[in-house]
């Protein structure tokens, strides 16, 4: 997951003990009020005086080198402050860093962000301009003179594999082979993950099935376009307000794509509008600023939507293989796979994640994973809710069916022949830990769900996920006020709308006060020290293990105050209930003290109370989940009709349940889209034909049922409260589960996605020319 | 960009034609504003028509309906004798985009807008709706499915608009209905649309049909072997059948990012017999 685990990582072990507040659902939701009553403030919400608006002139080309720009007449325009291009951003040397899920590679990010010597998709950004109003702005991009030379384009990821494919980068070997290749490929890299013996495995195999599946490239779909607001200074300070899931890691990309100090660039993050990985990286924020040092005012830039979905990053497109061997007992022997992953314009997608989390939900023995990563004329891929997940998920799991199939043996029940549990040797390197994924198998097995009857042309489905949850680096800041209420600043970003509640639960939990008096609000990058993003899920799992350490340093401080007060030494001082007490009857006749009389008297005792906490949380506590998923298929059109759903998840402890179901009804609706509709199309131009939401179709409202959903709790025992990442793993298995109920309802295998209308009326049309073909053999 | 907004049809005229530049007709204005933020139009001048009274009637000419053209898709929804009468056409109606949408978006601006999936069109062809145009050479007739000329395009001169619709009286034992495929089930874009209107007689024959299509050529059609394939019959299977094959014939879609040619072209077969289903249980209930 980016970096590897530290040994100074921070592990809290799981206190078993009762609980007032944590598990259940508060009326207020901390960040409810002000987004329904259009108080919260987005990124775009945000305006400074003075301000300019930023626009950015974008490549109407696949792929082609840039011969010059001519930005003089866009410049000559009244109401024209700034204009900007390559040459006012420095060149970045080849050094990668983790920025969520995935890395990046600075000599990439620049050109990304400010096409150099090429463009490399349609929509990449060639020059930038800040004038005083919007309308100048665009007549701006319209007067720069861009020369181009158009050079051949490869969109798929098949065929940017050819050997006669045009070639992005002449300076791309592909990586991971040994020899070094002396001719230059699409592949950026090769990687393997291996465990135990693949041949002996296959050896041992009484059913190989062997299968092939192709995805398009989704996109994260967030509502809120990339937004930012930068105001530069003459004193060579910068301040950027931002819709970001993670403002440290934005500074640190700013700076050293600016050659700044990191301390002279300040991140205020804002409201988030959505963000499921596709806000892990910058576009705008060092544009805006650089426009707003040449423009000596402020800059604010807001994407439109064809801008969003021609520019910022999808997830990747795939060419997945999938072979797997069982007995006819229905024990699996052997698993191999081959993933070609798309990266968009520069090496670097979801693929090694992908590769070493495949088959993670089975125990195995042996198991042979191949993965490639190829560069194409997309935009660079971003995270997306587990990223990388849900199309080998797509292979494996629709696999799983058929091999239950064969063995003639229920498809939960092959599962659980298989499932992996504690002690299982992961082939991405550790023994899994206590986990939930065969509770969520039982507890789907004896669902309601279950027994529902399937009338003609329905299906069920049924597919489970894996996701981590990943630690890193997390601060928080507890303050306790004058008054008794306590404040929490967090440095996660809240992307979900839900931790900023969950964190004020378990700060509330830990000080004894009712959750009502806890406040938590996000701090900006000076406010704190450097937290990762919020990414792999881990925003109320790592974020808690702060606000909890933060806490009780200032529990701590408390004691200490009682101490003082009452003449004793700090150890002989308790925090129960909410309250300071003497420890035992020995120390004294003293009134226990609450967290208001401490507070009052914290003046005189030595100082305000505050507690932080700056640590590397530990990775761990991964989750697992089973959905269930009935459709019903029109023969006459192909268009495929998702009838109930229920998803079963293990979240550890479930610390706000209404958040964890929305959570899990959130993922499955993602899932549910990606399944039936949305896919990125070109044209042979290797131009993006459906950059908006009529023709790039998310679900709606109408199109899903209501979800279903089970907690299962299994704690994390690495974690106090026993706090499992829960975000990712609903995104996973909507995919092969709605693959499965369609064969379970027509007999066809659906492994191209999306499974549109035209897709399975196609497949429909070609079964029926099948059978009559056989019936015809039949006959003979 | 100047707004006007007239409350008379003459003073509209007299806008609309004394402009040299860019104009815009605006009514419920869901096409042209979204025209105009995505950059597709830069109008020098809009022409607000919805201010006009004579726009904005829905009346009952004994029997014979007429629709003003800046008339919204709500208030038509809620005026329960149109509905009855035209079942068909308010099928469509109610697919214009969504709740929001359809407070503001208008039947004339539907048909005006010149779009091949517009979702009203199909069942004001097939209801023989005529659309009174005005203009500064004064006002002629003519017929919904001669107002669209291509995607985009009218038959519009320059300076003229559309005031109302007049729906003919119907016969008794008549019923139309539309349907759509869309990907989804709201705020989408016709793959293909398809509406039949058709009337029985009293031994349930059918004795005047018309079935057309959009979404599947450059304007929507109307499919004059598709009705031939009802007259006569009394819409059984073996009509359906030859029914779902005019449909599928007379299609000449492109590929595209909403629907392959194989696709539009089989669906519209489909529709067009499930509409007529529909169709023929409005006229037999």
């Amino acid at each position: 997951m980016g970096r590897a685990p530290s040994p100074f990582a921070t592990k809290i072990p799981y206190e078993k003990k009762d609980l007032k507040i944590v598990g259940t659902n508060p009326t207020a939701r901390g960040d409810a009020v002000d987004k329904v009553t259009g108080r919260a403030r987005y990124a775009s919400d945000i305006s400074l005086p003075g301000q300019l608006i930023g626009r950015v002139l974008r490549s109407p080309h696949a792929r082609a080198n840039i011969l010059s720009i001519d930005t003089s007449a866009a410049e000559a325009l009244a109401g024209v402050k700034a204009v900007v291009t390559r040459d006012d951003f420095p060149d970045m040397a080849i050094e990668h860093a983790a920025s969520g899920e995935l890395m990046v590679n600075f000599r990439d990010v620049t050109r990304n962000m400010m096409a150099r010597e090429n463009v490399l998709y349609d929509g990449h950004p060639v020059a930038a301009v800040a004038a005083t109003s919007d309308a100048i702005a665009k007549q701006a991009l319209k007067l720069i003179k861009v020369e181009y030379e158009v050079l051949p384009h490869v969109i798929d990821v098949r065929d940017a594999m050819k050997p006669d494919a045009p070639i992005l980068h002449e300076d791309q070997f592909t990586k991971g082979v040994e020899p070094k290749p002396t001719t230059p490929s699409n592949v950026a890299a090769r990687m393997e993950s291996k465990l135990g013996d693949i041949e002996k495995g296959f050896a041992e195999a009484e059913i190989i099935i062997e299968r092939e599946f192709n995805t398009k490239p989704v996109h994260q779909g967030y509502i809120e376009p990339q937004a930012s607001i930068a105001n530069y200074t003459e004193g060579g300070l910068a301040e950027v307000w931002t819709g970001t899931q993670g403002h440290f890691v934005f500074r640190a990309q700013i700076a050293k794509l600016l050659e700044m100090d990191l301390s002279k660039v300040k991140v205020i993050p804002t409201e988030l509008g959505g963000g499921f990985g596709g806000k892990n990286n910058v576009y705008l924020e060092p544009l805006a600023v650089m426009l707003s040092k040449k423009g000596k005012r402020p800059v604010k830039m807001v994407m439109d939507r064809d801008e969003v979905f021609r520019a910022t990053g999808p997830t990747s497109g795939t060419n997945v293989k999938v072979k797997m061997g069982c007995t006819r007992d229905g024990r699996i022997t052997a698993a191999q796979a081959e993933l070609n992953y798309q990266s968009g314009a520069y090496a670097g997608s979801s693929l090694p994640l992908a590769t070493i989390t495949v088959f993670t939900r089975y125990d195995l023995e042996n198991v042979s994973v191949v993965g490639h990563d190829v560069t194409t004329n997309r935009p660079k891929v971003a995270a997306y809710r587990a990223p990388g997940a849900p199309m080998v998920a797509f292979g494996v799991e629709t696999v799983i069916d058929e091999m239950a199939r064969e063995c003639g043996i229920d498809c939960i029940d092959f599962r659980l022949l298989n499932a992996a549990k504690e002690g299982t040797q992961t082939h991405f390197g550790p023994k899994l830990g206590p986990i939930g994924y065969i509770q969520t198998l039982e507890r789907a097995k004896v669902h309601a769900h279950m027994s529902e009857k399937l009338g003609p042309n329905q299906g069920r489905g049924v597919a489970t996920g894996f996701w981590f949850t990943l630690g890193a680096e997390t601060s928080a800041t507890v303050n306790v006020g004058e008054d008794g209420t306590a404040t929490l600043i967090f440095g996660t970003v809240d992307v979900t709308g839900g931790s900023r509640s969950a964190f004020a639960m378990i700060v509330a939990e830990e000080l004894g006060i009712p959750y009502e008096k806890v406040r938590t609000m996000s701090g900006d990058t000076s406010a704190l020290g450097f937290n990762f993003m919020t990414a792999g899920s881990r925003g109320t799992a790592a974020g808690s293990m702060a606000a909890v350490t933060a806490t009780r340093k200032a529990i701590a401080r408390m004691c200490e105050i009682a101490a003082r007060k009452w003449e004793v030494e700090p150890d002989q001082v308790v925090w129960e209930d909410g309250k300071a007490r003497p420890a035992g009857a020995n120390v004294g006749d003293f009134a226990p003290m609450s967290v208001a009389e401490l507070a009052k008297e914290a003046a005189w005792f030595g100082g305000t109370i505050a507690g932080h906490a700056e640590i590397n949380v530990a990775q761990g506590g991964p989750g697992f989940g089973t959905h269930i998923v009935d459709v019903e298929v029109d023969r006459r059109t192909g268009a495929v009709k998702v009838l109930r759903y229920t998803l079963i998840q293990d979240a550890g402890k479930a610390v706000y349940p209404e958040f964890i179901e929305g959570q899990f009804q959130g993922g499955a609706v993602q899932g549910i889209g990606t399944a039936l509709n949305e896919e990125y199309i070109y044209n042979d131009k290797g131009l993006l034909e459906n950059a908006g939401f009529l023709d790039y179709r998310i679900p709606v409202a109408s199109d899903v049922p209501f979800i279903n959903t089970e907690i299962v709790e299994v704690p994390n025992p690495d974690h106090p409260y026993g706090i499992r990442g829960i975000g990712e793993v609903p995104i996973i298995p909507p995919l092969p589960a709605i693959a499965n109920a369609i064969h379970d309802a027509i007999g066809i295998r659906m492994r191209d996605h999306p499974m549109s209308p035209p897709k399975v009326l196609k497949a429909l049309k070609d079964q029926m020319i099948e059978d009559a073909a056989a019936q015809g053999t039949a006959a003979e | 960009m100047r707004y006007e907004a007239p409350e008379t049809l003459d003073a509209a005229i007299g806008l609309l034609a004394g402009q040299s530049g860019q104009v815009k007709v605006l009514a419920g204005g869901t096409d042209v504003l979204v025209q105009i933020h995505a950059d597709m139009i830069e109008p020098d001048v809009i022409v607000d028509i919805k201010k006009i009274a004579e726009m904005r009637e829905i009346a009952d000419e004994d029997g014979a309906w007429r629709l003003g053209a800046a008339v919204t898709g709500k208030e038509l929804m809620d005026n329960a004798a149109f509905n009855a009468a035209w079942p068909g056409v308010m099928d469509g109606v109610r697919l214009i985009g969504s709740v929001q949408v359809r407070g503001r978006a208008t039947v004339g601006g539907n048909v005006c807008n010149a779009s091949p999936a517009a979702d009203s069109v199909p069942p004001m062809i097939t209801s023989r709706a005529i659309a009174t145009v005005i203009g500064p050479n004064g006002t002629r007739e003519v017929p919904v499915q001669d107002i669209a000329t291509g995607p985009g395009k009218t038959s519009l001169e320059a300076g003229e608009f559309v005031v109302s619709f007049k729906f003919p009286k119907r016969p008794a034992r008549s019923g139309d209905a539309y349907l759509r495929f869309t990907p989804r089930t709201e705020m989408d874009i016709a793959v293909v649309g398809c509406a039949v209107n058709l009337t029985l007689d009293d031994a349930g024959i059918c004795t005047d049909a018309i079935v057309s299509l959009g979404a599947v050529a450059a304007r929507a059609l109307i499919v004059e072997d598709a009705a031939k394939a009802l007259i006569g019959t009394p819409v059984d299977e073996a009509a359906m059948d030859a029914l779902a094959a005019a449909a599928s014939a007379a299609a000449t879609p492109i590929d595209d990012k909403r629907g392959t040619v194989e696709f539009r072209t089989e669906v519209a077969g489909v529709l067009a017999q499930r509409a007529a289903a529909i169709a023929l249980e409005r006229a037999k209930s």
